[in-house]
């Protein structure tokens, strides 16, 4: 149990400080990579919750398709080092406005999460203790196929949309 | 503390450290194995000798070659990025030794009654063990781009470019592949899928998925053959164009790395399909407790049957293997992942 504590804390700093480094590096590459690093960090906490098909699912999903897509198109493109900006230099207050509605939007956030958490009943005392109801693959598909179907059929139909809405965009014209 | 020793004094825990390192040992082993077999096999095809200074029929010939590689100067190019380009080839290297951990190579044993219950021969029994292996394979990719990109040349770039669209066109089909086969069996853990092809049909014929069916075993093994970089689908290195592809900067152990790497993945991606396909440690004539034998004869056969392709078949051009991923290979995957879906559910195969 002891081996199990010890265990989350390294898995929650290691996708903590991988996130961290995401938006810290001024290289698209190495934040690519710190993300990877992230997801590595959150499916080892779904294996402590007793969740093998969700944490390998994150695994292959993001950090084996999607991560190697954005790797590419970083790659590809060559995105240059990010420099500093002009505003960066600036004082907070004289900053354009872009940044400060972003700030807005990340202490609206921020807000939320606190508001989100404080609402959450056991937090703190022992999660991870609760088993899962769902921990089988074949109890996953047969739940997904019968009680929540509309839900999953409904998502897979978005994310079709989305394809051919990109495929829409990135097709060359004829003329 | 006391509890850790007895923990650690317990026959499970020797018995699950020593079968840990006997795989670690013997893949890189393997891989050893493979690079005299490979010129010697060529060298058969070629009609040359191969080999045949160093020990008897140049039998310590991989052993010189390792001894060669690390006396050798590391270089590295001036504008590559020391960080990343430290890390990619240990990054191959993990992610193919990595993927070898839920891979079951025996029967499930008592190892002489010194154990008090049955355990299986393999490092961790997984119960999502084949979406593991698929995980940490996918992995494997990573080395080779990073390898690509922070060398800071043209021909690794490119390499490394080639090799990740080639892996993601090819994971789809080998993910059809794989999904076929776990329908059939209805499990994902390679033990269980392992066990439900003992026995035969008929008395003689055994009960291996590769008879039921022959689609899924080709897809897979074409895919494997592209997920592992090698001939007729090594474009990622394809010397005439891309000198050396993404390890053409690299020199030394970090070079070593890459070559282990690449024969440790052909080995896994083999014994994978022995395990999906081949009907794993199961065969006649040797009793089950050895089945390891089986598995060896098996994964030997299939690795075997890697070199020979490459050393009788010409590489494919770029668009011929890009339009052979996407307009056969997946189709086709696509069409028997549907006709066996059908099977399992009206026939139950």
């Amino acid at each position: 149990m002891v081996f199990d504590h010890l265990l989350f804390y390294v898995f929650g700093a290691v996708s903590v400080l991988g996130s961290l480094l995401v938006i810290g590096q001024r290289n698209p590459i190495y934040s690519v990579l710190a993300l990877i690093v992230a997801f590595f960090g959150l499916s080892g906490l779904y294996v402590l919750l007793e969740a093998p098909f969700v944490a390998v699912v994150q695994i292959i999903i993001y950090a084996g398709a999607i991560m190697v897509l954005f790797l590419f198109v970083v790659m590809l493109l060559n995105v240059p080092r990010e420099g500093a900006s002009e505003w960066d230099r600036a004082h907070p207050f004289y900053r354009p406005w872009p940044p400060r509605i972003g700030a807005l939007l990340a202490l609206l956030l921020a807000a939320q999460l606190a508001w989100a958490l404080s609402r959450t009943p056991g937090l703190g005392i022992g999660v991870a203790d609760q088993r899962p109801a769902v921990s089988s693959v074949a109890e996953l598909g047969r739940v997904l196929f019968t009680d929540y179907m509309f839900a999953f059929e409904v998502t897979s139909i978005l994310i079709i949309v989305a394809m051919v809405g990109a495929v829409t965009l990135a097709r060359k014209r004829e003329d | 503390m006391a509890g850790i020793l007895d923990w650690l004094t317990t026959p499970q825990t020797i018995f699950f450290l020593a079968v840990t390192m006997v795989v670690f040992v013997s893949l890189q082993l393997s891989a050893a194995v493979m690079v005299y077999a490979e010129r010697k096999v060529s060298a058969f095809m070629q009609q040359r000798y191969g080999p045949y200074l160093v020990g008897p029929r140049g039998l310590l010939q991989p052993i010189a070659d390792i001894v060669k590689l690390m006396f050798k100067e590391e270089l590295k190019p001036k504008a590559a990025d020391t960080l990343l380009f430290a890390a990619a080839p240990v990054i191959s290297a993990i992610a193919a030794i990595t993927a070898f951990a839920p891979v079951p190579f025996g029967a499930s044993t008592t190892f002489f009654g010194l154990l008090p219950e049955p355990m299986p021969l393999m490092v961790a029994d997984i119960n999502v063990a084949v979406l593991v292996i698929f995980a940490v394979t996918s992995m494997g990719v990573y080395g080779i781009v990073l390898a690509g990109w922070s060398s800071n040349s043209k021909y690794s770039l490119l390499g490394g470019l080639r090799s990740s669209a080639q892996m993601i066109s090819y994971e789809l089909a080998y993910g059809m592949a794989l999904a076929t086969v776990v329908m059939i069996a209805g499990s994902l853990s390679l033990r269980e899928i392992v066990d439900s092809q003992s026995g035969y049909w008929f008395g003689f014929i055994p009960r291996w998925f590769a008879f039921i069916n022959p689609i899924s075993f080709f897809v897979f093994t074409v895919a494997g053959i592209a997920e592992t970089n090698r001939a007729p689908f090594d474009f990622p290195e394809a010397e005439q164009e891309l000198v050396a592809g993404y390890h053409t900067e690299y020199s030394s152990m970090r070079f070593a790395l890459f070559f282990l790497a690449e024969y440790i993945n052909m080995v896994t991606v083999a014994a994978v399909a022995v395990n999906l396909f081949l009907g794993g440690w199961h065969g006649p004539f040797i009793p089950e407790a050895y089945g390891w034998v089986w598995f060896l004869i098996k994964l030997a056969a299939l690795c075997f049957g890697y070199l020979w392709l490459r050393w009788t078949l010409p590489r494919f051009r770029y668009d011929q293997l890009m339009a052979f991923g996407w307009k056969v290979l997946l189709p086709a995957a696509t069409v028997n992942l549907l006709l066996s879906a059908a099977g399992v559910l009206y026939f139950g195969l």
